[in-house]
């Protein structure tokens, strides 16, 4: 559904009009797009169900925020797990060096 | 409360009782948070949001505005150095919406007026929310988070 939602450019082109500023209406993403309105809530409505827009509504007004949440998830899942590896291997390397560097001092503690 | 900066959605495979437990019980928010969310959560209040570790500094403070488990909770949010002073006093709701065996939670950021609180809360409401959904779908939160919480600590 994430996917689906992004693989369409005037759908990433909304979704960078609400990166640069949260909380617009419909009208106010639809000014200046070369699509109808109903163009534009077609495409909002189709971003808001694969959870990438959230909204609020002030009154009668429907505003449109980015959420991000399901693409740091995407993140997470391919590249998280690197990351996360990375840190483990490291903290490995730490013990290891560590172990390595009491036994230095024992031996030279056994020497002097 | 003016249109809020920040609207965050989860969707969270917990009954909707465990996702409210989980903002405010604080044995559970160090967890997936790195902080305790500590108050009695009666309307009024001071609640207080406590960095894990030995020196348990409160990043942030705040009032319980309104609260109405296991569903609304609505709090004032401020550096502790800024109570007091209203420009630098935001708001944050926290929605949660039974959905069967499952929750929707909508976490909304109001009258953020100063950059810094501004820049901070973008980057770690995100953060925070795939924590707490990791924390209750798999009982584990996210090391990423950790990691952050540690350069945090050593500034």
């Amino acid at each position: 559904m994430v996917f689906k939602a992004l693989a369409d450019e005037s759908r990433r082109q909304l979704l960078d009009r609400l990166f640069a500023r949260g909380g617009q209406t419909l009208g106010m993403l639809a000014a200046g797009l070369p699509m109808s309105r109903q163009a534009v809530a077609k495409h909002l409505a189709i971003l808001e169900a694969a959870n990438l827009v959230s909204v609020h509504w002030r009154g009668r007004e429907k505003l449109h925020y980015l959420n991000p949440i399901p693409i740091g998830e995407i993140v997470r899942r391919w590249v998280g797990k690197f990351e996360d590896a990375r840190v483990e291997s490291l903290t490995g390397l730490k013990a290891e060096l560590e172990d390595a560097a009491i036994e230095i001092k024992e031996k030279r503690n056994v020497r002097t | 409360m003016s249109a809020p900066e920040f609207v965050y959605t989860v969707y969270i495979a917990a009954p909707a009782e465990r996702v409210w437990n989980a903002l405010v019980d604080g044995d559970v928010t160090r967890k997936y948070w790195g902080h305790e969310n500590r108050s009695d959560w009666r309307p009024g209040s001071r609640w207080e949001h406590v960095r894990v570790g030995p020196g348990g500094e409160v990043d942030v403070a705040g009032r319980v505005i309104e609260i109405d488990p296991p569903h609304r909770l609505v709090v004032s949010w401020f550096s502790p150095e800024d109570e007091g002073d209203s420009a630098r006093t935001s708001h944050v709701t926290y929605e949660v919406t039974a959905m069967g065996e499952e929750a929707r939670l909508v976490v909304t950021h109001s009258d953020l007026n100063e950059e810094g609180m501004r820049l901070g809360v973008s980057a770690g409401w995100p953060l925070v929310l795939s924590s707490l959904k990791s924390y209750l779908e798999a009982g584990k939160g996210l090391a990423a988070l950790d990691r952050r919480i540690e350069e945090l600590s050593d500034q």
